[in-house]
This record gives C-alpha cells, structure tokens and sequence, in this order.
C-alpha cells in the first residue's frame, strides 16, 4: 500500500522525507560493505527482483490475492543497507514512473516501507538468530519468516502513529491502531509464508547469496583478477 | 523505449510538455503537489482549480485518456477509504441525504480525494512523457548521489528484462497445468520468487563483470547534459505558481472557502 498524496498535512510529508533523505545518507554510505564496488548493477538488479516479485499475485482464496512487501526478504537476502537502497528505489520508480504512491508522500512511503519494513524485520531477524544458537543454518528460512511476519503490522503501526501526527481526520487513534494492525498482522501471515519459502529456496540453490545465512555456509566469492597485458 | 522495454507508463510524442527538460517537469510536479497538499483544508473551490490544472496539463501531453484513465486505477484503495472516512471519524456530525456522518471526515474524505487525484494525473503527466532516460539524466542533474541514480538506471533498464523473465516462468508454470487458486499454491510460487532471485541477482553479476570488462569505473558519464531555458523554467514552474498563489489567496481573503 503506497501513500497516497494529500493523505498526510505538508509538515508530516517534510518531516518523513528529511527522515528518508538521513536513512538513505547512512545506507549510501554503509551498503559499500554489503556489496563493494559492485553494488549499483547488484543493488539495481535486487530492485528489479523486488519490484517483479511484488507484481506476483498470491491466491488467498474466494477469488481475492495479495502480493509481497518485500522489506524483510529484501534484508535478509542482501543485507538490510542495500536493501533499503533497493525499496527507496522501488519506491521512487513507482512513483514517478507508475503514478503509484504521492511524489509528496515519497519520503512518507521511504520511511515507513524502505527503513521501518526492512529494519524491523532485520532486527527481528539477528535477535532470533542470537537467540537460536550460532550455527544452525537449517532456521535461517523460518526465522526469516518471523521477521516477515513482525515487520508487516511494524509498519502499519508506524503509519498509524504518523496519521496521529498529520492525519487530516479525527479517526480514534485506538481504533484505527486496532484495524490497522489486526488486518495487517493477517497480510503479515501470508508474507511470513512466503519469505519463509522463498529464501528456503535461495538457501538450497545459492546458499551464498543469502546475506542472512552468511558465515553458515561456505561462500566461494566471485573472484576478479586483473591481468596486465 | 516504450512498450517494449517494459510495462512503462511512457508515450512517445512531441507535445508541449514531451519537450519539456525532464528535470525542469519533475521540479515543477513536486512544486506543485507540495503546493497542492499544503493548501488549507478549507480551500475547497481553490482545489478544484488545481484539479481543472492538473486536467488542462494532462491534455496538454495529448496522450489518449484512455491511457490515463486505465493509470487511475491506483488510487482505488483510497477511494475505498476516503468513502469510509466520514462515517468512522469522530467529532460533530451533520446530515447528508438519509444518513449522518462525520462533519471532519466529510472533509477530510473531499481533500484526500482530490488531491490525490490531482497528484496522481500530474503524475501521470509527468510518467507519459519523460523517458527512462530522461529521468536518470534528470535525477543525476539535479545532483540526487550518483550510486541512488546508478541503481535507478540499472533498475529500470533491466525492469523489462525481468519482468519478461517472470512472465515466462509463469507461461512454464501454467504449461505444466499450474493454477494458483489456494493457498496451496504458495510453495509453487514463492519457489518461482526464489528462483528469480537468484536469476536477477547472477544477471546483476555478469553486467557488473560485462560493463568492468568495458571499463566501467564505478561512475555513469554524463553524455549530454540537460539544459533548460528561463522560457522552459517559467512554464514548468507555472502550474506551482498557481498553486502558491491560490494558497496565499485563500490565507488572505479566504477566496475558494
């Protein structure tokens, strides 16, 4: 769900795009170590994953479907820096490309999908494997399915505190929180689900390529070698 | 580029704002919608000025509306809401034929949904006539950090490309009598998602490895720069300054209230 312009009052749109500009300032910087010199073909073609993979439907059933965020599989396939680079790309392409999502609410819709989405589910992600033991390269899936799951209602819970601060409505905050967060813990299932199997499959073809398992399997990095004629 | 590069919004053609500088639109569609969004609430008439605006520089591009109109559709999820809106929000109510509902989620529900209407066809606007192209060359002159513009220019060079890819693993999925109905379905697509993970991300590695062998060096050159004259500034600019204006208006004689 991309925010729309107009939704939120022109402060509460300023104020999320100086906190998306500092997000992506810190990313710009960090990502290097994620990815090296390589990153912008890396990181552009990851974006582009995203973005396909968010136009694959999911049947719920009753003729209804839904499709993926991506935030939390964005993190733990590439890391959480380059991959909050990839969905501010994502973003940014959709909004000026697509008409999807405000140009005014970008900022809005980096912070709550690019850094909320993805951090929390990193968060989430690194505590649980703290907490499941070093090793255990087998949990990395559904752990990264929790994560998934938690970052879903994280962000809707964080539009629901943006809407107390600039939302143009008198809805009752609890209420809203409620609906918000109750439905979005269901869409959170499915895309549980669905990163779960998805970074299942990665880790049975490229186990290398998971940024998440990394150190939990043995990594053969491409190698470059120079030649001097 | 066009259809074939992808599922862009993008026409070609020679109108008006086609020719614009891509940079001096873009800087002119967010002078404007900002303008629009932070137009007082109150200002009802003065919003549905900017909404014929943003009508007249919809036709100015001369792209069919059917185009357009078929564009429109991402703004329903909040037409959903906005039809919500003044039944759920509190405060004093007021009637409205055979029901009551909520006097500020009335207004909220009007201002949401035209300003959403009115961002959504500027940006449409904006989409049908700049090039892929012209957006990264207008994203790199107006100095966004060169790797965000470099991951924007390898994302929607290849956005076709895997899109493509996607396509045709559903075509392989379908062939071998796949039908995603329930959720039981799931294992079969999200294995599929997977899998183009891993064939985006090795793509990435072998342009990475074709553009070094190339000699890239971390940087995109910038071929011809865009340039912009006062003319083409003054008119990109115009519909921000109509925006500002009304504003200004509606603060200091409360016109379009």
């Amino acid at each position: 769900m991309h925010v729309p312009d107009g939704f939120f009052d022109a402060p509460t749109s300023v104020g999320t795009a100086v906190v998306a500009v500092a997000g992506v300032a810190v990313a710009l910087r960090r990502s290097s170590r994620e990815l090296d010199e390589r990153t912008a073909p890396l990181a552009g073609l990851v974006a582009v994953f995203i973005f396909a993979a968010q136009l694959l439907n999911f049947p719920v059933g009753a003729g209804t479907s839904g499709h993926l965020l991506g935030g939390a599989l964005a993190a733990i396939l590439v890391g959480p820096w380059t991959a909050t680079l990839c969905m501010t790309v994502v973003l940014t392409v959709q909004s000026l490309l697509f008409a999807d999502g405000g140009v005014t609410a970008l900022g809005t819709n980096i912070t709550l999908m690019a850094i909320v989405g993805v951090w929390v589910g990193w968060g989430v992600f690194v505590l649980l494997r703290r907490l499941a033991g070093p090793s255990r390269p087998a949990l990395v899936a559904p752990l990264a399915g929790v994560a998934a799951f938690v970052s879903v209602p994280a962000t809707a819970l964080a539009f629901t505190l943006l809407y107390a601060v600039g939302g143009r409505a008198d809805i009752p905050l609890d209420a809203l929180a409620t609906a918000m967060v109750g439905w979005h813990s269901l869409i959170g299932l499915g895309e549980a689900a669905i990163t779960t199997l998805a970074v299942g499959t990665v880790l049975a073809t490229r186990p290398d390529l998971v940024h998440g398992a990394r150190g939990l399997a043995s990594a053969r990095p491409l190698e470059i070698r120079a030649v001097n004629a | 580029m066009g259809s074939q590069q992808g599922p862009h919004l993008h026409v070609e053609g020679d109108s008006l704002v086609h020719r614009l500088p891509a940079h001096t639109k873009l800087v002119g569609l967010l002078a404007f919608v900002l303008g629009v969004v932070a137009l007082p609430s109150s200002a009802h008439l003065a919003r549905l000025a900017m909404l014929a605006l943003a009508v007249l520089v919809v036709a100015a591009t001369r792209v069919p509306w059917r185009h357009v109109v078929r564009r429109m559709v991402v703004e329903v999820p909040f037409v959903v809401f906005a039809i919500v809106l003044p039944f759920v929000a509190t405060g004093p109510r007021r009637a409205l034929g055979p029901v009551t509902v909520s006097a500020s989620g009335l207004e909220a529900a009007l201002t949401l949904l035209v300003t959403a209407t009115v961002s959504v066809l500027t940006a449409i606007a904006f989409a049908v006539t700049t090039s892929t192209r012209d957006l990264v060359r207008a994203l790199q002159h107006l100095r966004v950090p060169d790797r965000l513009v470099q991951i924007l220019a390898f994302m929607v060079r290849y956005l076709g490309v895997v899109t493509a890819q996607s396509q045709r693993m559903k075509v392989a999925r379908e062939s071998r009598a796949f039908e995603a109905r329930t959720v039981r379905s799931w294992p079969v697509i999200a294995s599929s998602a997977g899998a183009l993970f891993v064939r985006s991300y090795e793509r990435g590695e072998r342009v990475h490895l074709a553009m070094m062998s190339r000699g890239y060096s971390g940087r995109l050159p910038v071929i011809e720069p865009l340039r912009a004259t006062a003319g083409q500034w003054t008119l990109a600019l115009t519909p921000a300054v109509c925006a500002v204006a009304a504003g200004a208006a509606v603060l200091v004689s409360g016109w379009g209230s």
